[in-house]
């Protein structure tokens, strides 16, 4: 059995630890009847051992697809993966036989997903759905992996966990459900743990508990977060690293406090500007014109230009960098910063 | 869930009261007279008529009628038939005869019927899918009388596989019209299972198992099926009661001495003790595994709970 390297990750900084997952350029589309959905178009990130890394974006930036890539849950049909690779400890996932990415999944990666009450089974106590990780990729008795779900409800603070593992999920609090679905994904240690807005559907009191927890967590096992979100709070609080995505891509990349600071994406700033802003009380949110777009028909060019106020078409495009026409690859900006905007500079201000 | 079942079973007292007086109002409201038709060609000695009619409580009113009969019943007298034959003996007779057949069909309706519903809906649109679509649905469209005689024809006749009257062979006399009386069900239990199984392996805790990294076979069987079936099971749970009485139909073609075809006879001889008691029993049974049934979906679900 292969324990983490605590001694590594005791003292976790921003991309001290080794890299334990990379994604490198993943494709993901749906094929549906009424034509293809192209919903990750080319995502590429590394997270280190003690890492968070955070993924922002709305509802249909590919986000979830691509945790769901990762962990090898897509449903397929109608999602294929169509590109790109998935690197976990240096072994690229997708070539390797359905059997060895089952055995990824729980000690290798594991994910918890928003809404605890419907991605628990009804119909099993959540002792046993807990130790069901232990019988299933460690051959535990019944027994035996009962005793291992007290323990680990105790760990993610669940009052009276021995009391508890026999209930069932509906008789849990949302709060606790998802402590229930947390301590499920940590059981194995897992090197990875991805979270798919794991607080979306909990009460803002609840959230910073869970969020805690997951903080915790981390900091005692020394694993990599993968945090899928769209709540900019969140973010700003627990995350070291940040990729915003946009259409199945990732549009700006940088350490939380830079882009939180002065963002180099057109559309990370129009996210910013839509916080509510406790100094500016009373006056107007500034949303982003537009509708998100439609990923059966990803406009030409830039994914945001037609949403963006600083688009340059045509005659006032520089040559090369028209952002109907020419597609703006993710590149550094400034140190440590990476944007898919022609003229990010200008966003900046550098 | 003491309280649940006591209640229920407590609440059967008054149905079972109804639904026997309606059918023995059904039988008092017959045409024809029950006693001039023993006697066929020949009429009876007005004395035996008479007789006969006052043994029987013919010429009282209906609610008369009725009383004494559930006095009777009350004592455990099922009452007699116009040839002095005890009712509670035809029933002990002829219902193994029933639950035999009933018990080839409910198996056939769950073992063929859950499979071909979870081979369906494990691969949505795929050919087994599509098989399942069209084969049930001609076994619903065509009426059970047709499927008999086709089934008696080629089966048996054709083929010579089967016996296709009485029940001189044992099981195998019982598999034909098991096949036939379950077809119905057997088509809707295969629709059921498919669609909830289709739906389940969409479901969370679906992918959530997946995530686990559980083996495939458990995925299906311990997190997709389990809830799957718990709609299939209580449909056939449900099923058992109706089937008995379809076996009326069924019992009289294959010619088999059930419960079913006696009551069929009983009817066209207007035999009210036998017709009446014959069909409270079916009631009650159909009454019972109702109550079986919401007491297994508690167990099977563990969300229901009657306290």
């Amino acid at each position: 059995m292969t324990r983490p390297d605590l001694s590594k990750t005791s003292a976790p900084a921003p991309g001290a630890g080794t890299p334990v997952l990379e994604v490198d350029d993943l494709h993901v589309e749906f094929r549906t009847r009424s034509g293809v959905v192209n919903a990750v178009n080319g995502v590429s990130y590394t997270l280190a051992a003690g890492e968070t890394l955070a993924i922002l974006g709305e509802s249909g930036s590919g986000k979830s697809v691509s945790a769901q890539a990762i962990m090898g849950i897509l449903d397929s049909p109608p999602a294929v993966i169509t590109g790109g690779g998935i690197f976990f400890e240096g072994k690229d996932l997708l070539t390797q036989p359905a059997e060895e990415q089952r055995k990824v999944r729980g000690p290798g990666i594991s994910m918890i997903f928003q809404d605890a009450l419907s991605s628990l089974n009804p119909v099993y106590s959540v002792g046993f759905q807990i130790g069901e990780m232990f019988r299933a990729h460690r051959g535990t008795s019944r027994k035996e992996a009962k005793k291992k779900a007290v323990e680990l409800m105790d760990r993610v603070r669940i009052p009276g966990a021995a009391a508890r593992v026999d209930d069932y999920p509906h008789q849990f609090s949302g709060g606790m459900r998802q402590r229930v679905m947390i301590a499920m994904a940590i059981a194995l240690d897992p090197r990875v743990l991805i979270a798919d807005e794991p607080t979306t559907a909990l009460d803002v009191t609840v959230q910073a508990q869970v969020m805690d927890l997951l903080k915790d967590l981390q900091r005692d096992t020394g694993m990599g977060l993968v945090l899928i979100t769209h709540d900019l709070g969140v973010v700003n609080e627990v995350a070291d690293e940040v990729a915003v995505m946009y259409a199945g891509k990732i549009v700006e990349r940088g350490t939380v406090d830079d882009v939180f600071t002065d963002a180099a994406h057109p559309y990370t700033d129009g996210l910013m500007s839509s916080i509510p802003q406790l100094e500016a009380k009373g006056g107007r949110l500034t949303p982003i014109v537009g509708q998100p777009p439609n990923l059966a028909a990803i406009p030409s060019g830039c994914p945001f230009h037609p949403r963006c106020s600083r688009r340059r078409i045509g005659a006032e495009a520089a040559p090369g960098r028209d952002c109907a026409a020419d597609v703006p690859p993710l590149r550094l900006v400034v140190p440590g910063r990476e944007a898919a905007c022609h003229y990010s500079e200008e966003v900046l201000g550098v | 869930m003491g309280r649940y079942v006591a209640r229920r079973l407590l609440l059967t007292i008054p149905v079972l009261i109804g639904a026997s007086f309606l059918i023995f109002a059904m039988v008092y409201a017959l045409p024809g007279d029950p006693i001039r038709a023993l006697g066929g060609d020949r009429p009876l000695a007005p004395a035996v008529v008479a007789q006969l009619r006052d043994d029987y409580n013919l010429d009282d009113p209906l609610l008369i009628q009725y009383a004494k009969y559930v006095g009777d019943l009350l004592q455990g007298d099922f009452g007699t038939d116009f040839r002095g034959r005890a009712v509670l003996d035809t029933i002990t007779q002829r219902l193994p005869v029933t639950i035999r057949l009933t018990a080839v069909a409910i198996a056939f309706e769950a073992v063929i019927g859950i499979i071909a519903g979870v081979l369906a809906g494990i691969r949505r649109n795929g050919f087994l899918d599509n098989l399942v679509l069209v084969s049930s649905t001609v076994v619903v469209s065509v009426p059970i009388l047709v499927l008999a005689f086709v089934s008696q024809f080629v089966f048996g006749l054709q083929l010579g596989l089967f016996p296709i009257s009485g029940i001189s062979e044992g099981w195998r006399s019982f598999l034909l019209p098991g096949l036939v009386l379950a077809a119905g069900s057997l088509a809707y239990v295969a629709r059921l299972t498919r669609t909830s199984v289709a739906e389940n392996m969409r479901a969370d805790y679906v992918r959530t198992a997946k995530a686990k990294g559980l083996p495939h076979r458990t995925v299906i069987i311990r997190h997709t099926l389990r809830n799957s079936l718990i709609p299939v099971v209580t449909f056939i749970g449900a099923d058992i009661g109706t089937l008995m009485g379809g076996a009326i139909v069924t019992e009289s073609v294959f010619n088999l001495p059930g419960i079913g075809r006696a009551v069929f006879d009983a009817v066209r001889q207007q035999e009210g003790a036998v017709v009446v008691g014959i069909v409270t029993l079916m009631v009650f049974f159909f009454i019972f595994f109702n109550l079986v049934v919401d007491v297994l979906y508690a167990v099977l679900d563990p969300r229901i709970r009657y306290d």
